[in-house]
């Protein structure tokens, strides 16, 4: 096939000495290890009923609670019985019949040509040809209008199958986004209430220096998708710091408790519910990206990839000493979103 | 069509005959006859008709090409268990009450799809087999896809005529990421949930349409009803449908280039060297998909994965430390991580740099650039050539350095992933291996790069000594006047033609279109930008020997040992 051209010679300095020589396995020359090879294969392949029977025992018999402790390690019985059945059975099959290949059947090497990738330039020509004559066939050339039409039709399809889809979700307006992503369930009056118990929470709950998890008051009486939903945005963490060691802006001198001040739980980056609390440092950790956020100064962010101060929630104590939510919050709480500018936001420096 | 008007006396017809059946048929079993009586198998793929296939078609041997039959076999094994999950999975995040058999859990509210996904791994039995051996089949499938395509990269299997195989596979590359990341939401747990809430926010920061995509995707706000049941959709149909579709063409389509082979005796871009499909790739190959099924099902038995009952049901206010993706999405977490927070703000809007940029922006510039790389290295090298036989890495010194330096980027990316986990195994601040990695995902890649290509380079020049001067033998020879050096023994011709294989060619010369360089360069001007870019590519290549070079170093040789003889 491959003739050696002088291009040939400066492109491979050797010469192209062909297939390298054929060396017989042992099996092929040895009758006794061929035969080796044909009985560990048979067995092989006689084990897997033995197993898949195994399987079906092991699933009407080994009760499901049954755990099973090897070395230090606990395990579901069935479902390591089970596995480990199954899948020694189907692994066999695959050991026994590669082996085959690998052992007994012939291993000489072919060789076969290759062929280009493109069609002949005949085939090519007669192709056009026949394209040409089917356009021909058609009279587009002389009614060129049914070509235009035919394409603007197509194309104005696109229109009537993708606008229905735009019913799959409500349009994000401004309107529904103050009814959605701009609002929690917070408003004036509402109690803290404990993350677990749903306890409502006094300030003589708190020592300084520690943080609790909360939520709404009014959260308990949401099930399902509103709850969720709700629960995604009006989580909050409650903490107590020294009034002397943190700084309050004058904005936002009513908004705490002795020191008792409340934020968003919910990430200004993508909205992981944070939740490390470093009590001396006051900083507030992300556990997704390691926004950290310092809950002594307002809430603003000194480390990590969150570009906004946490929202923080103005408390206050209601007639019997439970603390209770001012008002909603005043920014949205969560990612930031394209609608709004978010610089407006409480920053480094503001009063 | 017309009739005959006469009937020539020496017409077939007129001879009266009993039907014969033909002879090669009766050779096949009695269905197969069935079957070829009405389908003519065995025409179509008999070797002599040279279609391209039939049952002895030569596939060539090596253990890198089973990283993409690895790929293969766990997808069609995410096919088979993933039916069987299909069963009793319910796409629902309506709220339910538990009521299973896992004590720890009865009573609590939680969703449809959570606790289905208990039941499976609880009340029915051999479920939470199934479901292990699903996700144990999905890591495979991802990792083998990822070496396997890093095989292609490195041996030059990308070029022509194979670019748009390798677009495929970019294809299938990212759609794998998007089913694994849809399969992973479903059981809805706590895990799955925070993932889920981590994708809003990166769709939310796109610019202009966040919060419309945000919206359109979960039908309204985080978390909503709808959303774990688009994703079962997406991951039981739409994307394993496309899935399905491109696999076949990518089988096709090395079916119909034939398999690359690696450089060696009797190799050429011409031929394929290998064993034929029948009978021994259908052992191989079946045997091996049997051994890869084989140990999935050995992982789901043996490794726990996903115990979504450790988590408990996704809870918005919950999140357990460490909380990580599935490690193939490390990197983009790592990218997130390490972000500045840049945000804009313009005329009342906010643009989220801080997110969408490592998020998106990096997911498309890797995909981009995997599928522009083939076209990208053809428009350096102006190379129009079919190549069949496969690059040693080490004879395209740019390229594998590229390779390894998008290796590095990718890993430095991922280790920041595990920023926390670094800082506290190393005892250093959050911020500093934050700063670190800043700087690292930039400068690495630089260093891989330098380093990978001198090592290319220093075993291309090893390359070359052995063919000219043949191996060290080890042993030391004193010669007459005292000195001492290592013989070196000649190697065989097969490996001197192995290592001398391999094209070398001049870099593009700018110009108009009249060829400098002969035929290469014919009929296009070279702009200046590209022929400094072949230059930079092709430049410092160590050239091969010449046949030359070679017979007057076997000269020499001779010369030698004649000396050393008449020394004696
Ligand atoms: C490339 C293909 C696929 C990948 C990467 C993949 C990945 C995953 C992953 C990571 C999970 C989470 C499993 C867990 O609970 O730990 C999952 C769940 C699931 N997958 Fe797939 N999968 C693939 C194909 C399929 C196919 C083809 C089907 C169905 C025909 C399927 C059906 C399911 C179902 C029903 C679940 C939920 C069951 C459960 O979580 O217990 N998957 N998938
Ligand atoms: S979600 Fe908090 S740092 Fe990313």
């Amino acid at each position: 096939m491959s003739v050696e051209t002088s291009k040939d010679v400066e492109r491979f300095p050797i010469p192209n000495p062909g297939l390298e020589e054929h060396v017989e396995r042992f099996t092929d020359v040895d009758k006794a290890a061929g035969d080796r090879a044909y009985h560990q294969i048979v067995m092989m392949l006689a084990s897997v009923p033995v197993l898949a029977i195994a399987f079906v025992v092991v699933y009407f018999a080994v009760p499901k609670e049954t755990y099973l402790s090897v070395f230090a390690d606990r395990y579901n019985a069935q479902n390591l019985l089970l596995g480990l059945t199954g899948g020694l059975a189907v692994l066999l099959i695959g050991v026994a019949v590669i082996h085959w290949a690998r052992t007994l059947m012939s291993d000489e090497e072919m060789v076969e040509d290759r062929h280009f990738a493109a069609s002949p330039d005949a085939d090519r020509e007669e192709i056009a040809a026949d394209l040409a004559w089917g356009i021909e066939q058609t009279g587009i050339a002389r009614r060129g209008m049914i070509g235009k039409a035919l394409a603007g039709a197509l194309g104005v399809l696109a229109l009537p199958a993708l606008v229905p889809l735009a019913d799959l979700g409500p349009w994000p307006t401004a309107e529904l986004r103050k009814e959605t992503i701009e609002k929690t369930i917070w408003a004036p009056g509402m109690r803290l209430v404990n993350d677990v118990t749903y306890q409502p929470l006094k300030a003589s709950d708190l020592e300084v220096g520690q943080l609790v998890n909360a939520q709404p008051e009014k959260l308990h009486d949401l099930h399902g998708t509103a709850f969720q939903v709700e629960k995604s945005k009006s989580s909050i963490i409650i903490v107590r710091m020294d009034p002397n060691t943190i700084k309050i802006p004058e904005s936002r001198k009513d908004w705490h408790v002795g020191g008792i001040l409340c934020y968003s739980k919910i990430c200004t980056h993508v909205g992981c519910p944070i939740s490390l609390w470093e009590q001396q440092t006051h900083h507030l950790l992300c556990p997704c990206h390691q926004s950290t956020f310092d809950l002594g100064n307002s809430g603003l962010v000194v480390f990590g990839p969150a570009a906004r101060a946490l929202p923080q929630l103005a408390i206050t104590t209601d007639a019997e000493g439970y603390l209770i939510a001012k008002g909603p919050f005043t920014v949205p709480v969560g990612p930031s979103y394209f609608e709004r500018d978010s610089s407006l936001d409480f920053k480094e420096g503001d009063q | 069509m017309a009739e005959p008007t006469t009937v020539s006396s020496t017409s077939p017809a007129l001879d009266v005959k009993t039907p014969e059946q033909p002879a090669g048929i009766n050779k096949l079993a009695g269905p197969a006859t069935w079957v070829d009586d009405r389908l003519p198998l065995a025409s179509m793929f008999k070797y002599k008709n040279k279609a391209n296939f039939y049952v002895k078609k030569v596939f060539p041997d090596h253990w890198s090409f089973l990283l993409g039959e690895i790929a293969l076999y766990s997808f069609i094994i995410l096919l088979l268990t993933g039916i069987f999950l299909t069963i009793w999975f319910k796409p629902s995040m309506a709220e339910i009450e538990y009521e299973g058999s896992y004590q720890l859990m009865r009573g609590l509210p939680m969703s449809e799809a959570f606790a289905s996904t208990l039941a499976l791994s609880f009340d029915i039995r051999g479920g939470l087999l199934v479901r292990q051996i699903h996700h144990w089949a999905a890591m495979l499938f991802v990792a083998s896809a990822t070496i396997h395509m890093l095989r292609v990269f490195f041996t030059g299997a990308f070029r022509k005529p194979r670019e748009l195989n390798w677009l495929i596979g970019v294809g299938m590359f990212s759609m794998s990421l998007i089913e694994g990341f849809a399969g992973y939401s479903l059981p809805d747990d706590l895990l799955s949930g925070t993932g889920l809430r981590f994708v809003d926010g990166l769709i939310r920061s796109i610019p202009l349409i966040g919060t419309w995509a945000e919206f359109f995707i979960f039908g309204g706000e985080f978390p909503g009803d709808l959303v774990i049941a688009r994703l079962y959709m997406v991951h039981i149909l739409l994307v394993p449908a496309l899935l399905l579709g491109l696999v076949v063409a990518h089988l096709a389509l090395v079916i119909y280039h034939k398999h690359t082979h690696y450089p060696g005796p009797g190799r050429t871009d011409r031929n394929v060297v290998g064993y034929p499909f029948f009978p021994i790739y259908v052992a191989k190959a079946g045997g091996f998909f049997f051994i890869v099924f084989g140990v999935s099902i050995l992982m789901g038995a043996t490794m726990s994965i996903n115990p979504v009952w450790k988590f408990g049901p996704y809870n918005p206010a919950q999140v357990t430390a460490g909380s990580q993706p599935d490690w193939y999405m490390g990197w983009v977490e790592g990218a997130i991580r390490i972000m500045p927070n840049w945000e804009w703000h313009l005329a009342g809007t906010t643009w989220s740099w801080n997110v969408v940029l490592p998020g998106m922006g990096l997911m498309g510039l890797l995909f981009g650039v995997l599928g522009a790389y083939p076209f990208i290295e053809a428009w350096i090298t102006g190379d129009k050539n079919e190549h069949h036989v496969l690059d040693r890495p080490r004879n395209v010194p740019n390229r594998t350095g590229l390779g390894v330096a998008g290796m590095t980027m990718y890993s430095m990316f991922w280790l920041a992933g595990g920023n926390d986990i670094l800082a506290t195994q190393f005892k250093l601040s959050l911020n500093q291996v934050t700063e670190f990695m800043r700087i690292a995902v930039f400068v690495a890649p630089v260093i891989a790069f330098l380093i990978t290509k001198r090592i290319c380079l220093s075993l291309q020049r090893a390359d070359a000594e052995r063919v000219l001067h043949g191996s060290e033998s080890g042993v030391i020879e004193r010669a007459p006047d005292g000195s001492y050096s290592e013989a070196h023994v000649p190697i065989t011709n097969d490996e001197a033609f192995t290592l001398t294989q391999h094209e070398q060619y001049p870099a593009l010369q700018a110009g108009p279109s009249l060829d400098a360089n002969g035929v290469r360069n014919k009929g296009k001007g070279v702009s200046a930008l590209r022929a400094r870019a072949s230059r930079w590519y092709f430049g410092q290549e160590i050239t091969k020997p010449t046949a030359a070079e070679i017979e007057q170093a076997k000269h020499h040789a001779d010369e030698d040992e004649s000396t050393k003889a008449l020394g004696h």
